[in-house]
């Protein structure tokens, strides 16, 4: 693959040089027999970053050279992670390689942090190289807002009172802490106003820490502080397992946004009160991940993120921004009012990679693109239950609407959470694999 | 007036199985609008991105995983094409219980529920293993 043709890619200093250059992966006829035309590099390797960058490997038979640049050497899984709290799963049953990944199909990979994007000279910097390309897919997750909470943005902070809303360390940290609690002790979580990555997710929270006191320290409670005016997802199921299944020990409170936070002694406060926790769980506000927040435009101030300051407009034929061309956008980073889900953004990954090879051969994306959503919440070690929706593209409003016929378990069940193990194993041999 | 590079691309965005054989003579060649409009890229390009929502529970190109469990995810690829539709009109009149996939199938229409038949029967069924996890190392951001 004549990727040294480039002028701007700086191999030594990227740690680019090698097999792994070489696609060793692919049908040999794909690779080597013609050049690319033209290179994508995908900023992100998570469900939207890795998703993208396989299919446009795999749609493309090779013919699109695709970078991938993660800072990470590891995918952590975020869904299944609230389990760990719960204490039927570990961090390393959720934490997986890419190098199926990059074997497979031929990916390039950068182990690097983003430290710059030029989208007019169509350059991405990172600490220690540069990369040139032709199109551009930032899928940069979320970043934390910290403007109202800044004595939580430091380090030791969150050692003390982790956000554990990216799957990893601090996931591991608050499961230590809610297993060193002594019973009859309170643990304490917030919720964000939405929109926020995984709707669902802080009351599939609620229901494991729950689930982990009920049967090990059924004296102790769970405070819930969201800062929406009521659950916002599969509200109906989890008003009802909050009020049977967990009776006596959750205690849901809406509109309570939290205002103030003394780390010291784990309280919070809202508008309304003053609340101690023995563990604290402060999900932090949500915008575009970083790389999304430091492009840089012509005559505008950086940033794609031009939705409330947080979230990225994009062409939902293309993903890509409407700040930016040839710049795409996929993942909980955009703004599109649909659940920012580990499906949909496997879901926007594909789209836009059926897309970008269209463009790049000189075509038109697909004009009215059909994706569906599906997201189970375990409310035990065991039992789950779901909301699913068919999303489809409106010619006449450009955006994704929910279609007809969706909807959400009748109740949890053992059945359903098998489902969902099978879900998850699925989604990550399709997103890794 | 295409060229021979770019119809090849077309060829293997509609997934056609055609021979991947670009002889460098030809490349520049020009095709036919009739060869070209004979491909309906669009229809398949639809499907293809459809088809590839559903991989996130049935596995990538319709091969799910088989685990332990007694609720597995049904395998899509190489699906009779008969069987896909009744299975899915059964799913959307509510005549074949479900935990899930009712919503799904309510959702599409009854073309797409006949391109995603043919999409998946023309698979080739894989067996499909869990990926092994890994130990979570110490300098894993967050």
């Amino acid at each position: 693959m004549p990727i040294n043709r480039r002028d701007f890619i700086k191999l030594a200093s990227t740690g680019l040089a090698g097999a792994s250059l070489l696609g060793t992966g692919l049908p040999a006829l794909a690779r080597g027999t013609r050049p690319p035309i033209g290179r994508v590099v995908v900023i992100g390797g998570g469900y939207a970053g890795a998703t993208a960058a396989k299919y446009l490997r795999m749609w493309s038979l090779g013919a699109i050279e695709v970078v991938v640049v993660e800072a990470n050497q590891q995918f952590v899984s975020c869904p299944l992670s609230n389990l760990v709290l719960g204490g039927s799963k570990t961090i390393n049953d959720l934490t997986f390689g890419y190098d199926m990944l990059k074997m497979q199909h031929g990916i390039q990979w950068v182990q690097d942090t983003v430290t710059g994007i030029d989208a007019a000279a169509k350059k991405v910097t990172m600490l220690r190289g540069e990369l040139s390309y032709d199109r551009l897919i930032i899928a940069p997750g979320v970043d934390f807002i910290y403007d109202e909470l800044p004595m939580l943005q430091s380090a030791t902070a969150q050692s003390q009172i982790p956000h554990a809303w990216k799957a990893g360390w601090q996931t591991v940290n608050l499961r230590k802490q809610l297993e060193a609690m002594p019973d009859g002790r309170v643990f304490v979580m917030s919720i964000p106003k939405a929109p926020y990555r995984c709707p669902p997710g802080p009351y599939e929270r609620a229901a494991q820490v729950a689930y982990y006191f009920k049967n090990n320290k059924p004296k102790s409670k769970v405070i819930v502080l969201d800062a929406n005016a009521e659950i916002i997802s599969k509200k109906g199921l989890f008003t009802k397992v909050f009020s049977e299944m967990y009776a006596g020990i959750i205690d849901y409170r809406p509109n309570s946004a939290v205002i103030d936070v003394d780390v010291a002694t784990r309280t919070v406060k809202t508008e309304f009160e003053s609340v101690t926790a023995d563990v604290l769980n402060v999900i932090p506000p949500q915008r575009a991940g970083k790389p999304a927040q430091m492009v840089k435009l012509a005559h505008q101030k950086a940033g794609l993120n031009n939705i409330d300051a947080r979230w990225c407009e994009v062409d939902f034929l293309s993903y890509e921004s409407k700040l930016a061309s040839h710049v795409h956008v996929i993942g909980d980073a955009v703004s599109a009012a649909l659940p920012k889900s580990a499906h949909m953004a496997s879901n926007q990954a594909k789209i836009c990679a059926n897309a970008i090879v269209q463009l790049m051969a000189g075509l038109a994306p697909e004009p009215a693109p059909v994706f569906a959503n599906t997201c189970y919440s375990y409310v035990t070690d065991k039992s789950a239950m779901h909301v699913a929706n068919v999303y489809r593209y409106d010619a006449a409003k450009k955006i994704m609407l929910s279609a007809e016929g969706g909807g959400v378990s009748a109740k949890p069940s053992e059945q359903e959470g098998e489902y969902a193990v099978a879900w998850a194993q699925n989604i990550w041999a399709d997103t890794l694999t | 007036m295409l060229k021979a590079r770019t119809l090849l691309l077309m060829l293997t965005i509609i997934g056609l199985n055609l021979p991947m054989i670009v002889i460098a003579d030809e490349a520049n060649k020009e095709v036919t609008n009739q060869e070209i409009q004979a491909l309906q890229a669009v229809k398949l390009l639809h499907v293809r991105g459809l088809a590839a929502s559903c991989a996130a529970c049935h596995g990538t190109g319709g091969n799910s995983i088989k685990n332990d469990n007694t609720n597995n995810i049904a395998s899509l690829a190489g699906m009779n094409a008969t069987d896909f539709i009744a299975k899915m009109q059964g799913f959307k009149s509510g005549e074949r219980a479900a935990t899930v996939m009712q919503h799904h199938a309510k959702g599409l229409n009854s073309q797409e529920i006949i391109d995603l038949a043919e999409y998946f029967s023309a698979q080739t069924l894989r067996i499909a293993v869990p990926l092994v996890s890994q130990t979570l190392l110490d300098h894993h951001a967050n």
